[in-house]
């Protein structure tokens, strides 16, 4: 049947164009592993981030460090972590109002006055989920969990087909529209890896945002689970998700 | 883009303002649906042996192939990297819904399609080959594989094997449109899509189109072709069309009645939408319009005792109506699914561009191609004796 | 061609085509699956060694008091003790790694004090935050030194 041939011959013709077009960028993909941080052992680790709403004061200093870190567009449509700011009436919680304009990058406007209105901070990022949705949505496996608990992306493979953004609960994912690929918060992975913290715990004026390794016994996050009344972010979809709040609204979504 | 900040009302993720799925992800399950729903049309002849719709026999199939090869275009026009995604047949995800696209196109592509058309046609390919001269006989002697023989035996087989590549194809066509129901269905994040329903509706809207199209073509082919319509096979045609769309009303009036009885978190969210940004769409489009309207026509036709004359513009009507509304269907599920906030808190717009890669223009093209691979399919393989050529 | 093949000759040949095409692709797909793929998970392991391979922009809090130590004493015992010191001058790796051919240039007061200290509405109960009226117009650095700004 020609057809079926031709379609045979086509395909495989184009699949040998595309091999020989895009070899340079196949010979990195498919070449074996960069040794980037040398001594650096994924298994010793499971990270996890404590945030302390107590503490939170919207000043967005993390989301201008992440965007400055990590060469995050300064567009207000992509952000690896921004701040949303909540106000909720007294006698209604289930009809909080939020805003996070620009994401928090230049803090926040004075909030207009209002009667009974609790106000507060709530700097959101990928959750790096264990039981990830967005994971598990991708077709290729372009996105992944780490042994060390983190989600990464590898922007060398990933098809840029969205589905994943679709999956994340969370609205933590975008398009970055200069590689026309995923990309999110990897939890500064290339700042874990050197015994560094993340770039927004670093640039955090309060403590309110802890990188936590779950795995370390000495490490603060263990203290601050026992302790204080925690809470992830849309709990009944059992994601895993290891950001871990405390002093959360129940009207915070 | 600025423009799509003003257009937020409340609270969206910062991330979520822009839309990920644009129309080239409403037309990839309306193509596919419509691939389903003609091949199901055509295997009622086939193996359920419906003798009455077989005028559209042949027509259906080649209308399956003809959208379904134009099926991928409106996929590589919206990925970012479309030369990556052979991907999807080097390392699938198993996880993944969308991962067996390769693999289910191409069986039903390959195994089923193109199989059992060759194997229909095969008699006449035999024939042609013998009297066409030139490129199109060089075709169709390649088409033969090296073989003429049209025994009574050679046609016995030919029929058994294409009675069970249509029994393979008939699940082999719900895998095609179903898996794409799963994508959306099985999205925990978006209270919208998230619905085991999704898949069997998408289905059977899939069906719905199918008929439609078919229908629609069979009429309008007929009429250039200067012949009668053959009154007891668009009647039978039409039947099936109005028994799938019950279904499938019911199916999504199931999923309404029972988001609106159970009024969980989201459906503050979703009602508002549909009552605002969804108002013309849903409502007017896709129910009162795409959905109801048809279904009226098509009950008036099974009702009242009318001329053939009225009945086949009774039809058209209703085929007509129904593809615009199983595309709203599509629409309101693709586009709806995201205008609102998964913090349930805000909405946002859909900026549709004219030009782009995701924009009007390229989605009319992949719609309007479709057609151009038909009229060329249906020279090369003309699925009716013409006794009298047209003049 | 002429001798009249078998009543099933075409469909064994179209069979032998697809099993052809099945041979190409398995043997395509062999060669173009990355290296090492499936190793750790459905993933390629290379992937996660090029997201720590990206480049640092923050030096973090240790490298500053390799050379800052004076500063790193002076913050202790006050309320910004907890404040990193890139958290007001801004990432500056490249100034740690090159101390004498980078020169970070000093925040603008009073923008920068007010980024956390502006009344806002919202602001943590016992956070210190002030509103327009505080210090009568007088200049933040009037009263307050940046590293320990209690009022002595």
């Amino acid at each position: 049947m020609k057809r079926n041939r031709r379609e045979f011959l086509q395909h495989g013709g184009v699949l040998l164009l595309l091999t020989g077009a895009s070899s340079l960028a196949w010979e990195h993909v498919a070449a074996g592993e960069p040794e980037a941080a040398p001594g650096y052992d994924e298994t010793a680790h499971w990270w996890a981030m404590a945030i302390d709403i107590e503490r939170c004061i919207g000043c967005g200093n993390c989301v201008r460090a992440c965007k400055a870190e990590n060469d995050v567009p300064l567009e207000p449509f992509y952000f690896r972590t921004w701040v949303e700011r909540y106000a909720v009436p007294a006698g209604d919680p289930e009809h909080p109002a939020a805003e996070s304009p620009n994401g928090g990058f230049d803090g926040f406007p004075p909030a207009a006055p209002g009667e009974g209105i609790k106000r507060f901070y709530v700097p959101k990022l990928c959750n790096h989920c264990a039981h990830s949705p967005c994971v598990q949505v991708c077709p290729v496996g372009a996105t992944f969990e780490t042994r060390d608990g983190l989600v990464l992306v590898d922007k060398n493979y990933c098809l840029g087909c969205r589905y994943c953004v679709q999956a994340c609960p969370y609205g933590c994912r975008f398009i970055d529209p200069r590689t026309r690929t995923v990309d999110k918060c990897t939890l500064c992975a290339h700042r874990l890896a050197k015994g560094l913290t993340t770039a927004c715990c670093e640039a955090c004026p309060t403590g309110a945002r802890r990188l936590g390794d779950l795995k370390d016994r000495k490490d603060p996050i263990h203290r601050f689970l026992a302790q204080r009344p925690v809470h992830v972010l849309k709990p009944h979809l059992a994601t895993g998700a290891k950001v871990y709040y405390a002093g959360l609204d129940g009207s915070v979504r | 883009m600025e423009e799509l900040l003003r257009g937020v009302e409340g609270f969206m993720y910062p991330n979520e303002v822009e839309l990920q799925w644009s129309i080239l992800i409403v037309i990839y399950p309306f193509v596919t649906g419509l691939v389903a729903g003609a091949f199901i049309l055509a295997s009622l002849e086939r193996v359920f042996n419906v003798e009455a719709v077989k005028p559209t026999y042949r027509l259906a199939l080649l209308t399956a192939l003809a959208f379904l090869l134009v099926a991928p275009l409106p996929l590589q026009l919206h990925l970012g990297h479309p030369e990556r995604s052979f991907e999807m047949f080097l390392t699938p995800h198993t996880s993944s819904a969308m991962a067996m696209f390769g693999f289910v196109y191409l069986w039903y592509l390959l195994a089923v399609l193109v199989l059992e058309i060759w194997l229909d046609y095969r008699q006449d390919i035999v024939r042609w080959a013998e009297e066409a001269r030139g490129i199109r006989g060089l075709l169709y002697r390649a088409l033969t594989l090296g073989s003429r023989n049209v025994s009574a035996e050679a046609l016995r087989l030919d029929d058994r094997a294409g009675r069970i590549i249509t029994i393979v194809g008939i699940p082999s066509a719900f895998l095609l449109h179903g898996y794409v129901g799963f994508i959306f269905g099985s999205v925990k994040a978006n209270p919208w899509w998230s619905t085991p329903l999704m898949p069997v509706v998408f289905l059977f809207s899939a069906m719905v189109s199918g008929i439609a199209v078919v229908l629609l073509l069979y009429v309008i082919l007929s009429r250039i072709r200067r012949r009668p319509v053959d009154m007891a096979c668009a009647d039978t045609v039409a039947r099936y069309l109005f028994y799938a769309f019950l279904v499938d009303f019911s199916l999504e009036m199931l999923d309404l009645v029972h988001r609106i009885y159970e009024a969980d978190e989201s459906f503050r969210s979703l009602d508002f939408m549909v009552h605002t940004r969804l108002y013309v769409p849903h409502i007017v489009v896709q129910i009162l319009l795409g959905t109801l309207l048809p279904i009226g026509l098509l009950a008036l036709t099974q009702v009242l005792r009318l001329e053939p004359g009225w009945r086949l513009r009774l039809y058209v009507s209703a085929a007509c109506l129904t593809l615009v509304g199983i595309f709203a269907m599509r629409w309101n599920v693709v586009i709806g699914g995201q205008l609102f906030s998964k913090s349930f808190l805000g909405y946002t717009t859909y900026k549709l561009a004219f030009a782009g890669r995701e924009g009007l223009l390229p989605a009319l093209f992949t719609l309007v191609l479709p057609l151009g691979i038909l009229a060329l399919l249906l020279r090369l393989l003309p699925p009716w004796e013409e006794k009298a050529p047209a003049a | 061609m002429s001798r009249s093949p078998s009543p099933s000759a075409h469909l064994l040949r179209m069979a032998l085509l697809f099993a052809a095409g099945l041979v190409v692709f398995l043997a395509v797909r062999a060669l173009l699956v990355p290296q090492g793929f499936g190793r750790y998970g459905h993933y390629r392991p290379g992937a996660a060694e090029e997201n720590r391979a990206r480049p640092l922009h923050h030096a973090g809090e240790a490298a500053c008091a390799d050379c800052h130590g004076d500063v790193a004493e002076a913050k202790a015992p006050g309320p910004h003790a907890g404040v990193h010191c890139e958290a007001c001058h801004g990432p500056l790796k490249v100034h740690a790694d090159d101390p004498e051919a980078v020169k970070p240039a000093l925040p603008a007061v009073p923008a920068l004090c007010l980024r956390c200290h502006r009344e806002d509405g919202a602001k943590p109960k016992g956070f210190p935050a002030v509103d327009g009226s505080h210090g009568g117009g007088e200049p933040c650095l009037g009263c307050h030194k940046p590293h320990d700004p209690r009022i002595s």
